[in-house]
Parts: C-alpha cells; sequence; structure tokens
C-alpha cells in the first residue's frame, strides 16, 4: 500500500510542489539514473524523503538563494547553450556578493593574505614591508606557523586581540576584552550559533525570537531550524524603515500569549531596508530590551557602509555602555561583523566575529564547547578579519594605496546608493526609501488587480510572479519582499546597488522600462 | 589570561597553582586536587562543575563565587562556599564617569558576573539582575554535549603553556599537544604545490611572477576562472564551484576504478565535520519511541555523540572488538539495534574508516557485511572515510563505501542511501586550517537533496580557499607536470614518516607492561588501553572525575604530554584507554612514548 503510493510519488504523480523546485540538471542526472540501472517496481520507499525527513528543517525557507536563484542559474545555462534571450547576460542583483559584481579586492589585504599562505613569498621584494610585517605577526600567532593548523576553538588569539582593539578605537574609547571575543565562519555562523544557544522551552514557554519585518532571511531560517518562535515586529516604511519602541511594545505583548519571548534581533544598518539608526532610537531598543528582559542580537555587518551625510553608524556596545551601569552591566548583547560586506567584500573567506557582553561566564564556556565541535573557523578567514580590524596606519608603506582603493569604494556606493533611489522614485507606481547605509535598495512597487490575480493563478506571491517576469524579460535577478517579509498587501523587491555604476545605470533603467510594460499589460 | 574567562578554564588550573595545591608534580601531590577544595570549602568533589560543559555529569546549581585561596580571580569551582566579606562585590556601583565605566566593563578577564542561581538579595545588592541566558535558561541540549578532544584537558593544556611563558617552573619545558590531528601545528610542511596554487589564487599579481611553476599558474587560472568575479572573495554556489564538484566526481572515479561519480551528488563543506552536522540534521524526526536513533561505533569521534545530543537524537552504541584489532562486527550491530528499537527509530548507521580513534582498517568482507546489515535494517548509511589516504598496515587497504556498494550490485547498489565525507585536514596535506571537505550522497531521495542543498544555502558557501585546496587534493600534479616531482616526493615523505610512527607506537606501547596497543593501522592515532590499578580508580572517583581522565590529567602536569581520555570517546565499561595523535616528528615521538610508557610504570607504582 505504502509501496504502491511512494511508486505513483516518484513515477508520474505531479510532484510535490515546493518552492525549492529540482534544478534541470539534477533531474536530468536522476532521470537517465533511473533509465540506466533502476528497476523501478523493485524500489523500495527511501528512509530519508520529504515525508520522513526533519520536519524544521522542512520548514526552513531562505529567499536570497531560492527559486529565482535557481532559475538564474538555468537561464545562464541557457545562454551558454545558444538558446536566444531579449538579453545577453543575467545580473544577480539579488546578493551582497561585491566581487563577483567586478569590485576589486583591496590590495594590501590580498598582499598580507598571499604572504600568509605561502610565507616563501616574505623573502620576495614585491611585497611592501608593513604586509610581511602583519603576515609574521599572524603566522607566529598560528600553530606551527601555518594556516593549515587548527586554530584555538574561539580564533586566533592575537587576531581577537586585535578586534578588540578595533572595537575599543571604533567606539571612542568603551573598552573591548578580547576574552569576550569569538572568531565565526562568516557573521551568519555566530548568529545561528548564539540563537542556539537561547532556545529552550516547549509549548508556550518555547522561545520567542523578535525579528524585523523585513528582515535578513538567515533569521527566519534559523529560526525555523531551531523550532523557536518568530516574532515580527514591523519597521515603519512611511519613516524611512525606521524602528519604532511602540512597535516592538505591541508585538511583545502579543507573543507574550504563546511563547516566551527572550530575544530581540536588530540589523543596523538594515538589511533589506538599508536604515541607518539614530542614537535616540538605539537608546528606546536597548531601555526597551532592558525593560522586558531580552537578550540582544545587533548584526552590524554593514557598519561600515553608511552613506547619508546625515547618518552616523552607532554600536549597540557603545550606546549601552554610554547609557550608565543600569543597562551596561545588565543587558545581555551580541554583536556581528564580518569580512563579507564593508569596503573590503571579502566574502569568499568567510570571516567574521562576534562580540559579547554580560554573557553569563557559564555560557561562555557553553560557546566554547559547542564552537570547539566545529574546531575552528577558517583560518585564511580569521587572517582576513584580522587585517579588516587591523588595517595599515599613517606613516606606513602601503597606507596611502588602501585609503585610496577604500575610500574609492565607499564613494561609489554612496554614489548608487544616490542614483538608485533617485532613479527609482522617478518610476510611476515604484517608491524608494533613501538608502542610508548597506548595500541594497528595498523599493515598494505598486502591483495592479490583474497582476495578483495572474499571480495567484499561477500559485506565487504576486512580487515573486513580479520579479521572476523581470529576470526572464531583462535577465537581471533581483528578490521578491515576501522573502523578506513586509506588509500584507504590500510589495517589494530587493536589489543590490554593487554592479559598476554605467551597468547600474542600465540595470535601473531596464527596470523601468519593464515596470511601465508591466502596468500596462496588467492595467 | 584570555583563557581563564570561560568556568572551566583555570578553575582546575587556579587550584592547582593556589597555595593549598602547588602543580602536581607527582600522583601525591595531584591527590591534592581534591584537598584544594576541601580546604577552601568546597564540599565533596567539585570537579562535575568545572569540567560541566564538557562532561555531562550532574550539575548542582552552580555559583560564581570567590574563594579565599584564589584571591586574584573569580573561581567557580566551591559552590557552598560564602562571599569572604572583604571580596564582596556589593559595592555601591557609581552611576556616571569613568568609575561607572570601570564598574560596567571592567578591563582583563577577572570580572566576576551575577549568575543566575546568585542569590537574589546579593543580586540586588549589585544592582545586577539575574540574565536572561544561563545554565537553566539555556537550550538543554547544547548543555548535554560535550566534546572530549578540545574539552577541560585541553583548556588545562593552554593553561600551562602559558604558565610556561610566564617563567613558572614545570618538571617539562613544553606541551606536548598530542591530543588533536593537526598535523601542520605539529611541525608537518604543507605541500608546496598546494600553498602555491593558492597564493596565486589569493593574490593574481603573483601570476606575472618568475618563481611560481607553470602547472600551479595554470591550476589557479583555472580555479579563479570558475569564481565569481574571478576571485576567491565571491561567494560561491552553496554546494561548491561547479567546476570543484566536478573535478571531485573524477577523483571519486579514479578512487573508485572507474565506478561512475555524479558532480551533482557531491556538495563541498566547511571540512568534513559540517556536512555530517548536515545530514545528521535531515534525519532527525519523531518524538519519544519513533526518534530518529543513530548507531555509532564505540570507541567514536566525539563529533557524532555531540551532534546527536544537540539535534536531541538518540545515540545507539555498538562496540567494536577490541579483542579483534577494534574490528566491526555485525552480529554487535544486530545487537546493538534490536535493544535500540525498544526505545526509539534507528534510522542511520555511522561508521568510521579508518577508524578514529581506533585506527583500525576495515577488510573488504566487513564493508559488505554492514552494507548489507543496512540494507535490510533500512538504515541510512554515514561512511566517514577522511583517512582514507592513511592506511600504513602491511596486508591493509581502503575500500570506499561507494565502491563496496557498486560491486554489490543490485539492489544494494540502486537503493541502499549513503553519504561519504571526505577533508583536506587529514591525509598527507593535513590542511586543517583552511576548513576543506565534501559529502558524496549516493541514492539520495532528490527531493532531498534539494533540501539539503536549500539548507546548505542558509550558511551561503563554505570557505571558498577552502575548496580551492580540496580541488588540488583531488586533482593533484600530473606525471608529467613540471610540479609532479616535488609534489610526489612530499607526499611519499608525509606518508612514509607517518608508517613509521605507527609501527613505532605501537611497538612501544605493547612492550610496557599495564598497556596493550592495537596495531595502529591507519589513520593518525593510538588508542591503547591502560591498566589502572583500583586505588587510583578509587582517587579518581573521589575527584568526581572518569579514571582515564584522572590519568590523563596526572600525565599532563607531570610530563606537559595532552592526550585525551577514553572516556571522551567511549569504552567498555571497567576498561580505560586514551588517544594520542602519532603526528610529532619521529623524535620527538620516541621521546614522548618514553616518557608516557615511564610515567604509567610510576603512577601505577605510586597507586599500587
Amino acid at each position: 500500500m505504502q509501496r504502491a503510493a511512494a511508486l505513483v510519488r516518484r513515477g508520474c504523480g505531479p510532484r510535490t510542489p515546493g518552492s525549492w523546485g529540482r534544478s534541470q540538471s539534477s533531474v536530468a542526472a536522476e532521470a537517465s539514473a533511473v533509465l540506466k540501472v533502476r528497476p523501478e517496481r523493485s524500489r523500495r520507499e527511501r528512509i530519508l524523503t520529504l515525508e520522513s525527513m526533519n520536519p524544521q528543517v522542512k520548514a526552513v525557507e531562505y529567499a536570497v538563494r531560492g527559486p529565482i536563484v535557481l532559475k538564474a542559474g538555468e537561464i545562464e545555462l541557457e545562454l551558454q547553450r545558444g538558446i536566444k534571450k531579449p538579453f545577453t547576460e543575467v545580473i544577480r542583483a539579488n546578493i551582497g556578493d561585491a566581487q563577483a559584481m567586478g569590485q576589486q579586492p583591496i590590495t594590501f589585504l590580498r598582499q598580507v593574505m598571499a604572504l600568509c599562505t605561502y610565507p616563501n613569498l616574505l623573502d620576495s621584494p614585491s611585497f611592501p614591508e608593513d604586509a610581511k610585517k602583519r603576515a609574521r605577526r599572524i603566522l607566529q600567532a598560528c600553530g606551527g606557523n601555518s594556516l593549515g593548523s587548527y586554530s584555538a576553538s574561539q580564533g586566533v588569539n592575537c587576531i581577537r586581540e586585535d578586534v578588540a582593539a578595533y572595537i575599543t578605537r571604533r567606539d571612542g574609547g568603551v573598552p573591548a576584552d578580547p576574552d569576550n571575543i569569538y572568531l565565526t565562519t562568516g557573521a551568519s555562523d555566530g548568529i545561528s550559533t548564539i540563537l542556539k544557544i537561547l532556545v529552550s522551552g516547549g509549548g508556550k514557554s518555547r522561545t520567542g525570537v523578535m525579528i524585523p519585518i523585513p528582515q535578513y532571511p538567515l533569521y527566519s531560517a534559523v529560526i525555523s531550524e531551531l523550532d523557536a518562535i518568530q516574532v515580527n515586529y514591523y519597521l515603519d516604511e512611511e519613516n524611512c524603515w525606521s524602528l519604532n519602541v511602540n512597535e516592538l511594545r505591541r508585538a511583545v505583548q502579543e507573543a507574550k500569549d504563546h511563547c516566551d519571548p527572550k530575544v530581540l534581533c536588530i540589523i543596523n544598518p538594515g538589511n533589506p531596508t538599508g536604515q541607518v539608526q539614530s542614537r535616540k532610537c538605539i537608546e528606546d531598543v536597548i531601555h526597551f530590551a532592558w525593560e522586558e528582559k531580552l537578550f540582544l542580537l545587533a548584526d552590524e555587518v554593514y557598519q561600515d557602509n553608511v552613506y547619508s551625510p546625515d547618518c552616523r553608524f552607532h554600536s549597540f556596545k557603545k550606546v549601552l555602555y554610554e547609557m550608565g551601569p543600569e543597562y551596561s552591566s545588565n543587558v545581555e548583547l551580541a554583536s556581528f561583523h564580518s569580512t563579507s560586506k564593508g569596503y573590503m567584500g571579502e566574502c569568499g573567506y568567510r570571516g567574521g566575529y562576534m562580540e559579547v557582553v554580560n554573557l553569563h561566564p557559564e555560557i561562555k564556556g557553553q560557546l566554547v564547547k559547542l564552537l570547539s565541535v566545529r574546531l575552528c573557523p577558517p583560518v585564511s578567514g580569521q587572517a582576513a578579519m584580522d587585517i579588516v580590524v587591523n588595517p595599515p596606519v599613517p606613516g606606513e608603506e602601503s597606507f596611502e594605496q588602501f585609503s585610496r582603493e577604500k575610500e574609492s569604494v565607499l564613494g561609489n556606493l554612496a554614489k548608487k546608493a544616490k542614483l538608485t533611489e533617485d532613479l527609482f522614485n522617478q518610476v510611476p507606481g515604484i517608491h524608494c526609501n533613501p538608502l542610508q547605509g548597506a548595500m541594497y535598495a528595498f523599493p515598494r512597487i505598486f502591483l495592479p488587480a490583474k497582476a495578483v490575480e495572474a499571480a495567484q493563478a499561477h500559485q506565487m506571491a504576486p512580487d515573486m510572479f513580479y520579479c521572476m517576469k523581470l529576470l526572464e524579460e531583462t535577465g537581471i535577478c533581483v528578490v521578491p519582499g515576501s522573502g523578506f517579509g513586509q506588509r500584507e498587501g504590500t510589495y517589494h523587491f530587493r536589489m543590490t546597488i554593487l554592479p559598476p555604476v554605467e551597468k547600474l545605470k542600465t540595470v535601473l533603467q531596464k527596470v523601468k522600462d519593464f515596470h511601465i510594460n508591466f502596468l500596462e499589460k496588467y492595467a | 589570561m584570555w583563557v581563564s574567562c570561560s568556568p572551566f578554564v583555570g578553575t582546575l588550573g587556579r587550584h592547582w597553582a593556589s597555595p593549598q595545591a602547588p602543580p602536581a608534580t607527582s600522583p601525591t601531590a595531584s591527590a591534592s586536587l581534591g584537598q584544594s577544595c576541601a580546604q577552601t570549602g568546597g564540599a565533596g568533589p567539585n570537579s562535575p562543575q568545572l569540567l560541566q560543559p564538557f562532561l555531562s555529569l550532574p550539575v548542582g546549581p552552580a555559583a560564581v563565587k570567590r574563594v579565599p585561596s584564589c584571591p586574584e580571580s573569580p573561581c567557580y569551582v566551591c559552590p557552598s562556599q560564602p562571599w569572604p566579606a572583604e571580596l564582596d562585590p556589593a559595592v555601591p556601583i557609581p552611576t556616571s564617569g569613568p568609575a561607572a565605566a570601570r564598574a560596567a566593563f571592567p578591563p582583563g578577564p577577572g570580572r566576576v558576573m551575577a549568575s543566575s542561581t546568585v542569590d537574589q538579595s546579593q543580586v540586588a545588592r549589585n544592582g545586577l539582575r539575574e540574565k536572561v541566558l544561563t545554565l537553566n535558561s539555556m537550550n538543554p541540549r547544547v548543555r548535554r554535549v560535550e566534546y572530549a578532544v578540545r574539552g577541560p584537558i585541553v583548556q588545562r593544556a593552554l593553561e600551562l603553556e602559558q604558565e610556561l611563558r610566564q617563567g613558572v617552573k614545570k618538571p617539562f619545558t613544553e606541551v606536548i599537544r598530542a591530543n588533536i590531528g593537526d598535523a601542520q601545528a605539529m611541525g608537518q610542511r604543507p605541500i608546496t604545490f598546494l600553498r602555491q596554487v593558492l597564493a596565486l589564487c589569493v593574490n593574481p599579481d603573483l601570476l606575472n611572477s618568475p618563481n611560481f611553476p607553470d602547472d600551479a599558474k595554470k591550476r589557479a587560472e583555472r580555479i579563479l576562472q570558475a569564481c565569481g568575479g574571478h576571485s576567491l572573495g565571491a561567494y560561491s554556489i552553496s554546494s561548491g564551484i561547479q567546476l570543484i564538484r566536478e573535478d571531485v566526481a573524477q577523483y571519486i572515479e579514479r578512487r573508485d576504478g572507474g565506478i561512475p561519480a555524479d558532480p551533482h551528488n557531491v556538495f563541498l563543506s566547511t571540512g568534513a565535520s559540517d556536512a555530517i552536522v548536515t545530514v545528521l540534521k535531515l534525519l532527525v524526526a519523531g518524538e519519544g519511541h519513533t526518534r530518529t536513533g543513530v548507531l555509532i561505533p564505540i570507541p567514536q569521534y566525539p563529533l557524532y555523540s555531540a551532534t546527536l545530543a544537540e539535534l536531541g537524537m538518540v545515540q545507539v552504541d555498538y562496540y567494536l572488538d577490541e579483542e579483534r584489532a577494534w574490528a566491526l562486527d555485525v552480529a554487535e550491530l544486530h545487537r546493538a539495534l534490536c535493544q535500540a528499537r525498544d526505545h526509539c527509530r534507528p534510522r542511520a548507521l555511522c561508521v568510521i574508516n579508518p577508524g578514529n580513534p581506533t585506527g583500525q582498517v576495515q577488510t573488504r568482507e566487513c564493508i559488505e557485511a554492514v552494507i548489507r546489515f543496512a540494507f535490510q535494517e533500512r538504515l541510512f548509511l554515514l561512511a566517514d572515510e577522511v583517512y582514507q589516504d592513511n592506511v600504513y598496515a602491511a596486508g591493509s587497504q581502503f575500500h570506499s563505501f561507494k565502491k563496496v556498494l557498486m560491486e554489490m550490485g543490485p539492489p544494494y547498489a540502486v537503493q541502499q542511501e549513503l553519504a561519504s565525507f571526505h577533508s583536506t585536514s587529514k591525509g598527507y596535506m593535513g590542511e586543517c586550517g583552511f576548513r576543506g571537505g565534501y559529502v558524496e550522497v549516493v541514492n539520495m531521495d532528490p527531493a532531498v537533496q534539494q533540501q539539503m542543498l536549500k539548507l546548505m544555502s542558509v550558511r551561503l558557501c563554505p570557505p571558498v580557499p577552502g575548496q580551492a585546496l580540496l580541488d588540488l587534493v583531488v586533482s593533484p600534479p600530473a606525471p608529467t607536470d613540471p610540479s609532479f616531482m616535488q609534489f610526489q616526493a612530499e607526499r611519499q615523505a608525509v606518508l612514509a614518516e607517518l608508517a613509521a610512527k605507527a609501527r613505532l607506537t605501537e611497538q612501544v606501547f605493547s612492550e610496557a607492561p599495564g598497556i596493550s596497543c592495537n596495531p595502529v593501522q591507519g589513520a593518525m592515532y593510538s588508542f591503547p588501553r591502560v591498566q589502572l590499578p583500583p586505588r587510583a580508580v578509587q582517587r579518581a572517583q573521589e575527584l568526581g572525575l572518569a579514571p582515564d581522565m584522572f590519568f590523563c590529567l596526572c600525565l599532563l602536569e607531570e610530563t606537559g604530554i595532552c592526550v585525551v581520555p577514553g572516556s571522551g570517546f567511549g569504552q567498555r565499561e571497567g576498561t580505560y584507554h586514551f588517544r594520542m595523535t602519532i603526528l610529532p616528528p619521529l623524535e620527538k615521538l620516541q621521546l614522548l612514548l618514553e616518557k608516557l610508557t615511564r610515567f604509567h610504570a610510576k603512577f601505577t607504582l605510586e597507586y599500587s
């Protein structure tokens, strides 16, 4: 009976619809494997199937690399095979991956990394002395003076010291303790690790985690996987996506009926929203967390990416410290940073760190234990992190070139942020808040009723339908707002501002033309 | 310094370094491990508390308090010790100014933080509230996780190193870390070709340098071509760079004598550990009697027990046969499975071959029997094959589960679900720090494969330098390439030395009275059995320590040799072992083995 059902499922029955369709190639591989060797009739049900697998994992969604990105991959393959399209290349504006968009690595960073990777180069005259000095220092802190050894699970000692010194400088002298720094495999790893430790309880006492809507979908994905309760608080689109403490109050009150809200996640500068929180806002949030006894997670990976002249990045750690001991000795905080964003955009190295404040010493022990099961973060990523927090200083040989490269990247990003905002706001039916920081525009799109109907007929979220059409007609890959969360009845998409200026202009023009056409078509 | 912030770190050290308890230089001295707490008012065995993060011993309410004997730092050991008045932190906290800052963020590690279980009036006087995240409120599954390879003994080793640097006199001049398979930390040189290509990838300006061989340049260009923006700094797709997956598939085909491997079934990972956790995560389901059970060998590599604890899966132990060189016996698998079916639903079987920590290499017959068993009992197979290049014993040969499975033909070959893991960390390259690895899945439901890809995509991608390194491991220079000779020479040198060290270790241990050691057929460890005298066992019990933990701690204090007690890997009750890597350079290893056997003899004498 069960077997027969399984055969139907595998054979001619309709495939289970899921947001994660199978890629063409794996379907083909599977089919050919079946034809070659698989006696379909005697096939037993597999041990691990969609029905029998971990339901929490099944519930996970991750739009940034979801179906639209898989579709983009398929289209690229078709282009390679010479299939005609109304465009010649796919532009991946779905993910904050600067170097994939042509941004050049920072020379100094790569010089030090090359020296660490292949120390024979330390004798080469083509590397500057300050790069060699840093490479030697990093290598001396590595087991066997090699990037190939495991590091301590918390990260290489001297790099944690450099991170602490960086934070102290950044925060105008507020002390940071290397003991409180944990190097991680990108910021994502730190965020999921700390959430993992926080989740407990069952039923109404299950841990609730407050996240902004729109959010970066790592949060919802990890919450699903850990079977925690997602508690949404909405950012205020009318007010440049600002965070309103009354909304936090509403969300926490409602959540208390069905879970135990214990954690509050903040993304500043915002992803996908690009807002930069004011100092006052941060103080309010900290006060709220103190009042409600919430553990604070501050995702600050875009701390170097602030463009609006009237905005400044304030770290949660600094504001917390300056609010006085009642807060600074009580509120538990974890703050995250990464090598992937900023001006360096070294995503592939998976470098990152987490600073914890007021973490219970026993929990620190638990944290190190948990990290130690995975042995250590990639040591090359740790080294990259070191260079980010310990860049050339005035007087050093590489300082000038380093500063020039850094300023050029950040200057360009600021220009593109303004350009994007301006162009989107010229399009009827698109409204875009100022991109104060981060790397994305998250414009609101007004979709006609007929388009919403058409989407429903395709069993798609309306903005997914819109983004799919955009991809198919223009080759531009953006992520629908439904993947990040949005107020019901509103539609958005997230687009990175990373393509080079000229290309970005073309992209924006194409989106504009597409949008106007789309409005006409579904009017 | 930095290590002393965590509760299990520093406590041992502080106690042992305190005036009442000088560093243990003999078994008699190390007996003061217990005394220090007794003298300072601690009741009974305190070790469960200090070792708690790594050992699932019962933990009472653990308050964070100072002990008069260690005034310079907080002591987390003695829960019943009242706060000494002169150290009472209940001083009013200034509300503003620099003093307030110091109170909130005192410099250095010696800070005292309120615990959830600290007396509430104390908390009130302190101005400190109960924390959100405490041992009591945290994820109970994470709390149950144990990981001995980096457990308390390693933390103590770190402290000893620190003390040596500070000039504290010890009966040894250096700590030898034989606890973890970390070849380069033990002085093994990286393979030149690997690092040349990687450096070229990292800094492509070097492609113009005359100091790099052409084949290295060609390889670097090929890898960069496959990277987004031709840079290691771009994210790759979540399953890994397509080109590298193809190279891995070709490697597997060559290794398995032509049995095809599909790149779509290969997923690159952050070391093998990451992939193992991912596959196990997919298998979690059910509650109570239907909760997923996973069979793992005993002794095992503690990643497995740690992951099962974290995921709330049921660990089902099957014992390897120490009398038969740690062979896997299918009758024992049957026994374990039958017993487990009473309380869980066993759905997966983990096999480590070559074995860690046991070093055995499975015969082809054994692998066939395991596959037949898994098929009959409907178990998903996980084959941890990270030591596939590390086989030393004459007559032993590595057979991959994939190859044997395919050669067994249908129904096994077309139905048995299998995941096989490999890594850049072991073998001849020992590139642990790069966290490169892969999993190949066989007969996995394509829909589940998509779910796995989705799960991996949440973490974006494995580190790209690690992927690049893996590429070189799976497609090393060919005989006609300029780098071939040097590469081959370096590779052979590492493997030959490992083989010599495996023989030496086995030989020295088997000659020592009270120690017996199976042949180290493969991998990088020896897992000898040690006889411990009853009085040592008793002493350990008084201290609340596993007897082999007690032995290893004493060994570390007296000789600086850091090995991991067998209790961290699992062993038959009443037997004691430790795991030691064979990675130190030959001469150092010889010395280490002599020291260790001498220490064991002395230890036995002192406790007889």
